[in-house]
Parts: C-alpha cells; sequence; structure tokens
C-alpha cells in the first residue's frame, strides 16, 4: 500500500481524487454502490444562500467524448446543506468542499459567513458557473471580478478558499495571479467549456439554455494545458480538472502542476472511476518507485 | 442499487430496429418492479442509456429490456449479443404504485410506441389489467402476444388504422373509463398521448400515474440533469426523473 495521502491549501486529503461539484450532488446518491470514505474527497453540488430551482431542461446533451450540461445551480441553498447534507457526508469521515455560488458579492459573503463555523473543510468559489444569467462566469472572466468575489469571501470566513477558475476567457494565469492576489489559498481548475448542439431535425438547440458546459474527455488537453500554464504562474496549490477519466490522466494532470485532481464527467460513464483512478495512481507510482505524490506534481519536463 | 456487468441470456429483434434482451441479473431482478428503469453503459459513449423494465422475473433471476435504436448509443448496444455482457446500474427510479389499484377494481395500462414495454411488467403486476397500445401502423406492433399469452385483454390501436382501432387511444380509454370499474391507469409513450391519458382520467376521476422521460446524465439523482416541471405542495418544481420519477402522479405533471 503506498501512502497516496496529499496537501493542498494546508488540508491533508487521504489520497489525490476528489468528486467534482455538480457531478457528485451531496454523495448520498452513491453511497449505496461504495463507501464514500473511499474518496479524496468530495466537492459538494454549488450551493446559493436560497434554494434554486435551476434551468429548465433539456439539461443535458452528449457530445463526442464528452456532454454538455446547463443544470444552472439548482440546490436545496446553504441551510439545507448546513442542517442535512452536511452531517450526513460528515459522518463517512470524508474531506468536505463546499462550493459556493452566487449573483451578487453579498451572496458569497453570507454563504462563506454561514459555513465558517461548520464542518465544512474547505470553500470552493465558484466564480465560473455558465449556466446562470447573472453571477457565476461573469465574475470569473474578469481579474477585477474574480478578485473582488475572492475578497469578500477572504473577509467572510477563515477556512481555505478554493477557487474555481473559467477557461473561457483569453488569459487564465492572469485571473489566476488576481486571485492570488486576494487571499486565495488554492485554485481549481478548468470549470466546463461553454459549448452548444443543435437538434438538426428541429433546428432547436439541444439544451433549453441554448449554450451549457462542455465537460468529458474531449477536453482533457486544454485543462492540462491550462493547469500547466497557471501552476507554473502562481505560488498556491492548484487541484487540476476537465476530462480527467483514467488514472494515467490524473498522472498527467499531477505533472503538469496539480496537487490533487477532480473527478466529474467519468463518474457518469462509471461510478467506480474515481476508486479505478485511484487504484490507477499506486499502480503507477509502483512500478515507477514512486513514495510520495508530491514527486509527481509538476514534475513535467518541458521541451 | 446495483452496477455490475450482466450476462444477456436472450437477444431477439421484435420489430425492425426493436430489440428485447433478457439479462441474468438476481439482485437486480430480486429488487426490481415495474415502471423502474436500467442505466446501460455504452461502450465508446460518455453517457449511459435509460432503459424501462420490460419484465422481471425473480425466479429465473431475470430482467427483461426492449429497446429501440434510436441513435449511435442504441445501435451499440444493438450490436450486444447473447453470452456477452451488459454493464449497468439498477434497479433505478420509483416505479409505479400498482398497490393503488383498488381491490376489485381493474388497472388499464396505456403504452405508445417505444413506451409500451414498461407496461407489459406493470400490467402483470396488476390483479386484473386491461392493456390499450398504440402504435404508428401494423409492421410498429411489439409485444401484443406479450400481453395476451399473460391474459391481459390488449386493444390495439394505429394511426393509420392498418390493425386494430384506427386513431389514437383516447377513445378506446374512455370507452373502459365509461365502464366504471377502472381504478387506475397507468401509462408510458408520446406526449401528446399522455396529455389525453391525463385529461381522460381527470374528468373521470380515476387515479393516473404517468412515466416521463427527459435527457439523463448519472441516472442516480446526483447531477441533476434529468429534471422534469412537476406541481407539488403549491408550486412548480423541477424534480429529477431518475430519482422523483419517472413515474409521477398524472395530477402533478406539467407536460
Amino acid at each position: 500500500m503506498k501512502d497516496l495521502s496529499v496537501k493542498v491549501a494546508g488540508i491533508t486529503f487521504p489520497n489525490p481524487v476528489i468528486a467534482a461539484s455538480g457531478t457528485y450532488g451531496f454523495g448520498d446518491e452513491y453511497s449505496p454502490l461504495y463507501p464514500l470514505n473511499r474518496l479524496g474527497g468530495i466537492s459538494c453540488k454549488g450551493t446559493t444562500i436560497n434554494k434554486k430551482l435551476g434551468n429548465l431542461p433539456p439539461r443535458i446533451a452528449e457530445t463526442t467524448a464528452g456532454m454538455l450540461n446547463s443544470v444552472g445551480l439548482q440546490n436545496p441553498g446553504v441551510e439545507a446543506f448546513v442542517d442535512y447534507y452536511l452531517p450526513e457526508l460528515k459522518k463517512n469521515g470524508n474531506v468536505i468542499i463546499a462550493n459556493i455560488a452566487g449573483a451578487e458579492l453579498d451572496d458569497y459573503r453570507k454563504v462563506a459567513q454561514r459555513l465558517d463555523s461548520t464542518d465544512v473543510d474547505m470553500l470552493e468559489l465558484n466564480i465560473s458557473c455558465p449556466n446562470v444569467k447573472q453571477g457565476g462566469a461573469t465574475w470569473g472572466t474578469t481579474c477585477e471580478g474574480a478578485a473582488a468575489v475572492t475578497k469578500a469571501v477572504r473577509n467572510s470566513t477563515k477556512k481555505p478558499i478554493m477557487v474555481k477558475l473559467t477557461p473561457n476567457v483569453t488569459n487564465i494565469t492572469e485571473i489566476a495571479k488576481a486571485v492570488e492576489a486576494e487571499g486565495a489559498d488554492c485554485l481549481s481548475l478548468i470549470n466546463t467549456l461553454l459549448g452548444m448542439r443543435i437538434d438538426i431535425r428541429t433546428k432547436r438547440p439541444i439544451l433549453h439554455n441554448n449554450v451549457g458546459g462542455f465537460s468529458g474527455p474531449a477536453i482533457f488537453p486544454v485543462a492540462v494545458r491550462m493547469v500547466w500554464q497557471v501552476a507554473n504562474a502562481v505560488n498556491i496549490d492548484v487541484v487540476g480538472m476537465g476530462g480527467i477519466s483514467t488514472g494515467e490522466d490524473a498522472v498527467e494532470m499531477m505533472m503538469a502542476g496539480a496537487k490533487a485532481v477532480q473527478v466529474g464527467t467519468a463518474i457518469f460513464t462509471d461510478p467506480y472511476a474515481p476508486l479505478k483512478i485511484i487504484d490507477g495512481i499506486e499502480r503507477y507510482m509502483v512500478e515507477n518507485n514512486i513514495e510520495s505524490l508530491s514527486e509527481i506534481s509538476g514534475s513535467v519536463n518541458p521541451w | 442499487m446495483h452496477c455490475s456487468s450482466y450476462k444477456i441470456t436472450e437477444k431477439r429483434a421484435i420489430s425492425e430496429n426493436i430489440f428485447s434482451f433478457v439479462i441474468y441479473c438476481p439482485e437486480v431482478a430480486e429488487e426490481a418492479k415495474c415502471g423502474q428503469f436500467v442505466h446501460i453503459r455504452v461502450p465508446g459513449c460518455t453517457l449511459r442509456r435509460p432503459i424501462s423494465i420490460c419484465e422481471v422475473n425473480r425466479a429465473d433471476g431475470t430482467l427483461r429490456i426492449v429497446f429501440e435504436i434510436r441513435g449511435a448509443g442504441t445501435e451499440k448496444l444493438a450490436e450486444l449479443n447473447k453470452g456477452g455482457f451488459i454493464d449497468m446500474i439498477a434497479p433505478l427510479g420509483n416505479g409505479f404504485t400498482v398497490s393503488k389499484l383498488p381491490e376489485g377494481k381493474r388497472a388499464v395500462v396505456v403504452g405508445g410506441g417505444i413506451g409500451v414495454p414498461p407496461m407489459l411488467q406493470t400490467a402483470k403486476s396488476c390483479k386484473k389489467s386491461t392493456a390499450i397500445l398504440g402504435f404508428r401502423s401494423f409492421d410498429r406492433v411489439i409485444l401484443k402476444r406479450d400481453f395476451e399469452e399473460n391474459g391481459i385483454e390488449t386493444v390495439i390501436c394505429t394511426d393509420d388504422g392498418s390493425v386494430g382501432y384506427h386513431g389514437m387511444i383516447s377513445d378506446p380509454l374512455s370507452r373502459e373509463l365509461e365502464k366504471g370499474d377502472v381504478g387506475a391507469v397507468f401509462a408510458c409513450g408520446p406526449k401528446p398521448m399522455l396529455a389525453s391519458v391525463i385529461q381522460l382520467t381527470k374528468e373521470y376521476g380515476v387515479f393516473c400515474e404517468i412515466s416521463l422521460e427527459e435527457r439523463m446524465a448519472c441516472g442516480v439523482g446526483a447531477c441533476v440533469g434529468c429534471v422534469c416541471r412537476i406541481m407539488r405542495g403549491g408550486e412548480e418544481r423541477l424534480l429529477r426523473v431518475c430519482r422523483e420519477g419517472p413515474v409521477f402522479n398524472a395530477e402533478e405533471v406539467i407536460l
């Protein structure tokens, strides 16, 4: 048994594979299949101050080697998360990341304040949701917006803050540096790429929201590139995500500079994907005589 | 709920582009109810395909599914053969509440096109039932004999009148409801058909449940992708077809 533990922003994860926000609900749906504490951590469904209805269906479209979604942050609100879901999750002993979203700065502030006194291990700031008209991505696409949300949350909580970056920008490293300067403890990237599919029989977009977030294996090279660029531009930890579906993918993402990874869409294809990815990472460590994952993170040797 | 690979013990083409698989999965068969579905992994596809359960055979430890080739995913599924393995999460969803059928009353199950398969197990799960099945034309009719062999009185309707009643299921359904002994209606099919079922059962004051479908990702409730519009507790909600559904009370559904 290898030691797969990693430390991200001062928090120790038993292994580097975290279920990505929006793909794992609040964990309970998958608990009939395997003990949730086999995961490195769980990033919970994006949570807002009040409950949110989300977008009208259809919300899902399949693509070549991926999918689009336009859920629009449907969630029960922060009180339901704290009262009901969080205690259940903590019973399993998992590292829990709360993913918080909002339209106004004050929304982020209030959710962060509410979570400050709870058992949540880390806050992930969703400033990159492509599926809500107000807020979400609009915060994450400018240095000023991203910095403002980070600052507001920084002043509202002592919990470690992970800022989730959108790839739908011209220069992701500038955004990364801007949130680092405002006190982000770590970064997670990439959120989904904005995409669209059209039903050519009806001439209608498949998604009711017309456009949605593109995820899955197809976006993996984009994610690796951005993680590599960002990891080289900042001094805080980076958690890599975007299309990871195998242990090899996870190792590659860590080589690019990620300390840990998040897995999302792969879970839809195979609910056991996170466990298989953990096994795959361990196998790579055994085969290559690696004792600690810190030997892998950022070890890419560029031309 | 289980997620594993199960052996296909029988494969048949029952109509053009429509296939019937029998799958050996005792643990799933033990739990499965009519109206539930299985979520099947398709080689080469990111998303699984939700397919309704057509029959449950606990004694044999098998499930039967019937599906139509609709696109690249179901085409791949149809390439699987007897003796091969199928990876599925199952059983999923809530299923029809056949226990709501009052003692001594009769159920009417209504199916349209590829919405017919789940109605077979549903009809079999009711003490007494009549099936009204709608298809485009005679060559699209499926499972008629399966219903009849199980002692279920079966009315076939076709859009072009090439076999059975010429027209929609609504006329035969009102005739059945008129008889006064119908205690519940269960339905699955295209939206216009469901709309007329909802309207008629409301008119006659008969308990009715319908099965909905929506584009789906995880299948277990985690992604909140497959929602449909439901009136519940005096407000409109977006509920998950895979978790709170696929079966909903007809009075709550906003089509």
